[in-house]
């Protein structure tokens, strides 16, 4: 049976409005890392921008928000699983914890 | 029906080309994902110089990561043009899109030759290995991005671009727009948090 979820894409408006935002972010992006107030809270604050800019280009430029959900599932899919093998990696590097040290098991060795 | 498109749907009723591009993206995230964990893995383990914080040119770069913004939305206003069948619009932007992908292109080349006078190169250390290769291979899929543009503005500029063709141009945008979105990531984690 056809997809019966709207297609329509957004408005030439939107689309503007979606840059304008971009815009904004790209520039806080970088006045933040040249604020040193803000060096403290840098890596989070970032990484939040980056993430809003990711998702206002995949939702409306892309038109994930309104095309089929199956797209979300076959882009979220391998998305988040890149996300979690990054993350597991990051812990496997520099990570202070090991399997043993986690069961309490030994010293360290060497 | 004189042009009528090709529409080839799968059993979920959603076009076949559409879903395997998405496929295909998806697989580009685990590519990309992939050179971006080994970069991370990598950052701060290089024994010589020169250092992200001694090379890295963050104002240029701004500049760059505009580009490539602005370059998404000739994308989406080219893909409106051609639905609505306004093709001198759709010339425009097309042509807008391929040129801001150039001009990305040629400050990454500028970047490149620049950062190789001052001693790094892919064999210099660990941050030239992994960072080259991850901006490296953005680089070459932009640059696949700027041919798959100018192929439909030259498509356009002969007439054959219609509200018929709609679909090719959405998944050449799609395309573009992961480009834009894998820089969004890189211009972050690489450029910004040092």
């Amino acid at each position: 049976m056809p997809e019966t979820r709207a297609h329509a894409h957004p408005t030439v408006g939107t689309y503007l409005r979606v840059a304008a935002i971009l815009v904004i972010l790209t520039v806080l992006e970088v006045g933040v890392f040249y604020v040193p107030a803000f060096h403290v809270v840098l890596v989070p604050t970032l990484l939040a921008l980056s993430a809003v800019k990711f998702a206002l280009v995949v939702l409306f430029y892309m038109h994930l928000r309104m095309d089929s959900r199956f797209f979300s599932f076959l882009f979220g899919g391998p998305f988040l699983l890149a996300v979690v093998v990054l993350v597991a990696l990051l812990f496997l590097f520099f990570g202070h914890f090991t399997l043993r040290g986690a069961a309490g098991g030994g010293g360290a060795g060497g | 029906m004189t042009h009528a498109a090709a529409v080839h749907h799968t059993s979920m009723g959603l076009d076949s080309r559409k879903m395997a591009f998405w496929a295909f993206i998806g697989s580009e995230c685990l590519l990309f994902g992939s050179l971006i964990s080994t970069y991370l893995i990598y950052k701060g383990k290089s024994v010589v110089g020169p250092y992200p914080h001694d090379i890295l040119n963050i104002p240029f770069t701004s500049v760059s990561t505009f580009d490539l913004l602005m370059s998404s939305l000739m994308m989406v206003l080219a893909l409106a043009a051609v639905q609505r069948g306004d093709l001198k619009w759709a010339k425009i932007w097309l042509f807008a899109t391929a040129f801001l992908g150039i001009l990305f292109l040629g400050g990454q080349v500028y970047e490149f030759t620049s950062f190789v006078r001052e001693g790094l190169t892919l064999q210099t250390n660990l941050f030239g290995c992994t960072f080259f290769v991850l901006t490296g291979t953005h680089g070459a899929h932009v640059t696949v991005g700027v041919l798959w543009l100018l192929t439909l503005w030259v498509r356009a500029l002969q007439g054959k671009l219609g509200p018929a063709q709609a679909l090719t141009v959405e998944i050449s945008g799609l395309y573009w727009h992961f480009v834009d979105v894998v820089w969004i990531v890189i211009f972050t984690l690489v450029y910004l948090i040092q």
